[in-house]
């Protein structure tokens, strides 16, 4: 009999990749243990300073993802924890684990830092790669999720003073470890990866020369929260560097050290790093790269590599640097390296090893435990047409643990892997959850305005700094406050209840508190006064602790004046606080699919497999796209088959709706409530309902205008060539294969990503079938990145021969009757050469869909200047467009290999499932507001809303702004430009801000 | 004595919730100390930031407005708020001659989540120079009158 299944996911690892896993599956209604080996989450990513290729800073971003992990009522995060054993099957796991002890009492522990304030005990502080020092008792980063302390019980001496100054009584030196077992239907594994340690590359001398660096560490130099406050200085003597070089590949494509493979991210982060350091450096700094190949094959990234160069000037050298020595008077570094055939040395002040990605540690026991496969290298093995799958039924896996990769590939996988998580227990949905129930709302509308102000003293972080007593008998004389206490922790479980009994009591309707920062606590305290029946937006907070008492810590009478300031201003703002409601939207629980090919279908797939309807369209005949196209892999597995069977499975499938021939003529509507029309095949007009649409419109192929493609039946493009193979048509002596053909030139100055891989896989194919042929590849990087490493080399061994060309020595491809003639320089040899091959293959570029204008216009989404879609934030949100309920996925993205379509196209699943599993949403009670009567229609609100929540709309005969309250995200960029202020921003008016500022600057009759 | 001694500038600054707000809190958790003149109110974005919220600031008493964003380009939590603000705080400072108030005292700034530092030199820098400037002539005006 089968067992039954489990509403519940495991997600092991809590870097950026688990953690959007867990919000996806928690957000679709599923109970997620998210664990991690350390005290917090947030993974490498929370310890880096910028991201590529937008250069935002990495803890901005992430941080709001961390918060909302942990307040997330339906993930429990479980730290220090690591996997001991598993029995069952997919649907229905036990998994065994060990939660290693923090000496802390975690439901306690309030975070508010005390003890590390007063630990006498100084260790090493790894999140600063041993860089900084940190206290014996601590948290690995100021923003840490969950904010629980912990003691490093190998550095603690056990003086007591914790346990003295810890007013939660949270310290608990004899806590033992602990087993927990939990019952989960699925795992997702996103481990991650362990940065390569440096020191196995003894000729650079990390580790030796303390002006040799690893590229982490370089982040945290960088970083304006690291050692040195993001100023750039040499950690031997704290000098500001002016030169310094970065050598690429450290640890990677280094056959002799079993590193074959390429770490794919190292080529962008280095180049980030070098642009950084020149912001972050207020002298001249001269930045080199030492490179093998640029691989700057993403969206947008040669844009950036091409700004690195022209704008920032950073100097870029392709050479494999020989070895490093040490000027051990200066502590200058010595850069030894060949370029064209001599022996060079420069001197930098500075050296940045470009570290590269491999398996994490002790991953062998883990696979184990959980009898899943690794590959070669010790990453999860995984196949090209299930790139989420691991080898045991019911375990995924996502982010760099199956491949390196960045930051954006690792959060579309996350999101993919969590929509196969929930495929296999779709029907447990919402079983596991926790819904949380309010008593009716008190309507307060007739009331005068009673105001409870409550002061937390934070231990001693607030009260020890500013007069706690003072500022309660100071908010009481303020006008409209009923009730004012001081509390020791305003945040603890105690004082919520307090909260709610001082409610009652004094029939207060508005409820400020002055104590830390609202963006962790704001959300807890609305709870709370929702618990005892007001609004939660009669709610408001002030920062008496991050902006007062910690930065004025030696001004207390100051301080106190600050306080009482910022409490006068925010009672000014609670008095004018009105109730607001959160939208509530219905949800038309159908998908609508924009495109038939292998991302498509994927997606179409995923969405029936979680029980909704869809709705596809597809333009062509029949399904498939560009993988009709594709015949043979790199990787070992047919893809006609593969195509097949998707087919069939779509075909077959009763949830699924295919349109062939047709095309989405017009969408109306917004998230939940769409209405679209599709042109059928017959001319026939069909109207849908829908929640959501998935854009997967694909790409296609450049057809050249280049080197005679067209006027030279032996110039084909890579697709041609794979044609003529597949169909046995092949034969020819001497192939020469030309890349970036339509791409990295000026008219399309980005890679196309795939072209590289496209010619290995058919010049393997060649020497195949035809040993004896002679194969050449015309190159300007090549961009084998992460395990397809491995077959450039295969290729490499077999003969086919690989010749860098740059933009200005491009090869000719000329024709005589009966000949075909290609021209191009060896710069090994040093001198031309001229061959007469029997083909001219030519790597096309990938360009963006013709139809993208349309469609875009259509859903009112933006493209990249390339003409691919424009995803909500290159970073965090690949998937999502910033108009909420609308997706993309595949090559309609930009250009990528099928395993990558097929796990953005799972991903896009898993987004919209976010939408497609609720029948109501209930969105963000801020948002804009249009008083009718004096709007007049000047459409300026409609212009400036990035999220285009505002339509005009025809009333009494006169144009009238309207918000879509389901896609407003309050920001008020509206309110502020409407000329005649008819709009209102919740939570925000004018009158609200306004009283706000007179309240704080009113001279205090007192003083 | 100098009409200047004892003058305790009071600025007001407008931070966005997302980046700003949060490099101010991080000033705070990293303990780094800045002078108390500045009271902060919390705004979703700079794009929130209409001019005459400084114009009334000023004619409530501040003696010098900030406004903080996020970093420009592409920081922005809203896509381009930071675009917004900064494109009417440059139009407030051409008018601001007009009502008597020296442009120096309105500053815009751009301030990450991981900028605790970079807020607290910022006000620091601000009160050492609306300190110089002296009190808002503004206030001078209202007290002659």
């Amino acid at each position: 009999m089968e067992k039954k299944k489990v509403g519940a996911v495991l997600v092991v690892g809590g870097g950026v990749a688990g953690v959007q896993a867990s919000l996806d599956l928690a957000d679709s209604g599923f109970k997620v243990y998210l664990i991690d080996q350390g005290p917090s989450i947030g993974g490498v990513m929370a310890q880096l300073d910028k991201t590529f290729p937008t250069n935002d800073c990495s803890m901005c971003i992430l941080s709001p993802k961390l918060v909302a992990t942990g307040r997330h009522p339906n993930i429990s995060i479980l730290t220090n924890a690591e996997i001991t054993g598993l029995s069952g099957e997919a649907g229905n796991f036990e998994v065994k684990l060990r939660k290693r002890s923090r000496y802390i009492i975690e439901e306690k522990c309030n975070g508010c830092g005390l003890c590390a304030q007063k630990c006498p005990i100084e260790a090493v502080d790894m999140y600063n790669e041993g860089l900084a020092q940190r206290s014996a008792i601590y948290v690995d980063y100021p923003q840490a999720v969950p904010l629980k302390y912990k003691i490093d019980r190998e550095k603690c001496i056990g003086c007591g003073t914790c346990y003295e100054i810890c007013k939660a009584k949270a310290i608990e030196y004899e806590q033992k470890d602990s087993e927990v077992t939990l019952n989960v239907g699925s795992i997702i594994l996103a481990p991650g990866f362990e940065a390569f340690d440096a020191k196995q590359k003894s000729e650079y001398g990390y580790g030796r020369y303390l002006n040799v660096v690893t590229s982490i560490e370089f982040e945290r130099i960088l970083s304006a929260s690291g050692p040195y406050g993001g100023l750039v200085l040499r950690p031997s003597d704290g000098e500001i560097p002016k030169k310094i070089a970065f050598i690429q590949c450290v640890g990677s494509r280094d056959f002799q050290l079993g590193n074959p493979y390429c770490s794919a991210a190292c080529c962008m982060y280095g180049m980030k790093e070098a642009v950084i350091a020149k912001e972050h450096t207020p002298s001249k700094l001269d930045a080199t790269i030492f490179y093998m190949d640029l691989r700057a094959y993403g969206k947008e990234f040669d844009d950036y590599c091409n700004r690195a160069k022209e704008e920032w000037g950073i100097r870029f050298v392709r050479s494999r640097v020989a070895g490093v020595t040490e000027d051990t008077l200066t502590g200058n570094l010595h850069v030894h390296y060949v370029e064209n055939e001599t022996p060079k040395t420069e001197e930098y002040d500075m050296v940045i090893l470009s570290i590269g990605m491999t398996p994490p540690k002790n991953i062998d026991k883990l696979a184990k435990i959980l009898d899943i496969e690794l590959n070669k290298y010790n990453f999860c093995e995984t196949k090209h047409f299930s790139p989420l799958e691991t080898s045991k039924q019911g375990i995924f896996v996502c982010g760099a643990f199956s491949a390196p990769k960045d930051i954006p590939e690792s959060v579309a996988q996350a999101s993919g892997a969590a929509a196969k998580a929930m495929s296999i227990i779709a029907p447990e949905r919402g079983k596991l959850v926790t819904v949380k129930e309010y008593p009716p709302e008190r309507d307060v509308s007739k009331e005068e305005p009673r105001i409870g102000v409550f002061v937390c003293h934070c231990g001693i972080n607030i009260g020890g700094v500013v007069n706690v007593p003072e500022v309660v008998e100071y908010a009481k004389s303020l006008p409209n406050v009923a009730y004012a206490e001081a509390n020791l922790y305003t945040c603890s479980q105690d004082t919520q209840k307090l909260i709610r009994e001082k409610i009652e009591q004094h029939k207060l309707n508005r409820v400020v508190v002055a104590s830390c920062t609202p963006r962790t606590h704001e959300p807890l305290f609305k709870e709370t006064v929702q618990e005892a029946g007001l609004n939660p937006y009669l709610f408001e907070m002030t920062n008496i602790r991050d902006q007062c008492s910690w930065v004025h810590m030696h001004e207390p009478k100051e301080a106190t004046e600050k306080a009482k300031d910022l409490v006068r201003s925010i009672v000014a703002k609670a008095t004018l606080l009105k109730p607001l409601q959160k939208p509530v939207i219905n949800v038309t629980q159908v998908g609508l699919i924009i495109g038939g090919g292998v991302s498509g279908m994927i997606a179409a797939l995923e969405l029936a497999k979680q029980g909704f309807e869809v709705h596809l369209v597809e333009r062509e005949k029949e399904l498939g796209g560009n993988l009709r196209k594709i015949h043979y892999l790199l990787e070992n597995e047919d893809p006609q088959e593969k195509l097949n069977n998707l087919v069939r499975a779509v075909e077959g499938n009763k949830r699924i709706h295919v349109y062939l021939g047709a095309e989405v003529a017009d969408v109306t509507g917004f998230v939940g409530n769409f209405k679209s029309k599709i042109a059928l095949h017959d001319g026939e007009e069909k109207e849908v309902e829908h929640g959501i649409v998935i854009v997967a419109t694909g790409a296609t192929e450049y057809k050249p205008t280049e080197y005679l493609y067209g006027k030279n039946p032996k110039v084909i493009t890579q697709h041609e060539l794979e044609e003529k193979i597949a169909n046995g048509r092949f034969k020819a002596k001497n192939v020469a294969m030309i890349q970036c053909v339509g791409a990295r030139n000026e008219e399309r100055p980005n890679c196309a990503r795939i072209c590289c891989g496209q010619a290995i896989k058919n010049a393997l194919k060649i020497k195949e079938i035809s040993p004896e042929t002679e194969v050449y590849v015309l190159y300007k990087d090549l961009r084998a990145y992460g395990f397809k490493e491995d077959y450039y080399r295969e290729a490499a061994t077999k003969g086919v021969l690989f010749i860098n060309y740059d933009d200005d020595r491009k090869p000719q491809v000329t024709s005589e009757p009966g000949k075909l003639k290609l021209l191009f320089w060896e710069p090994i040899l040093k001198e031309e050469i001229e061959l007469e091959p029997d083909f001219v293959v030519l790597s096309a570029a990938t360009i963006p869909n013709p139809d993208n204008k349309r469609v875009a216009e259509m859903l009112k989404v933006p493209l990249t200047k390339d003409g691919f879609f424009l995803e909500a934030h290159m970073k965090l949100r690949p998937l999502d467009f910033a108009t909420e309920g609308v997706f993309l996925c595949g090559m309609a993205h930009s250009p990528k290999y099928i395993d990558e379509s097929i796990s953005q196209a799972c991903g896009a699943a898993a987004r919209a499932t976010t939408i497609l599993s609720k029948s109501t949403l209930e969105m963000e009670g801020i948002v804009a507001n249009v008083d009718e009567d004096l709007c007049s229609g000047c459409r300026i609100c409609e212009y400036l809303c990035p999220y285009n929540a505002i339509e005009i709309k025809e009333k009494e005969g006169k144009p009238v702004a309207h918000v879509i309250e389901a896609l407003c995200k309050g920001c008020g960029a509206c309110g502020t430009a409407c000329p005649t202020k008819a709009i209102t921003m919740g939570h925000f008016t004018t009158e609200e801000i306004l009283a706000q500022v007179k309240a704080a600057l009113m001279e205090e009759a007192t003083a | 004595m100098s009409k200047n001694n004892g003058f305790k500038p009071k600025i007001i600054g407008f931070l966005c919730n997302w980046c700003s707000y949060a490099g101010a809190d991080l000033a705070g958790v990293s303990r780094i100390q800045y002078p108390p003149n500045i009271r902060i109110i919390r705004v979703m974005c700079s794009g929130r930031i209409d001019p005459a919220f400084i114009l009334e600031a000023f004619k409530d008493g501040a003696d010098g407005v900030l406004v903080a964003g996020c970093h420009l380009p592409s920081d922005c939590h809203y896509l381009t708020g930071n675009f917004k603000a900064s494109r009417r705080v440059a139009l407030l400072r051409k008018v601001l001659k007009e009502f008597g108030i020296e442009p120096e005292r309105v500053r815009l700034e751009w301030v990450s989540a991981s900028e605790g530092d970079r807020f607290a030199a910022i006000v620091r820098d601000m009160v050492e120079q609306i300190r110089k400037l002296g009190p808002s002539p503004l206030k001078n005006m209202e007290a002659k009158a």
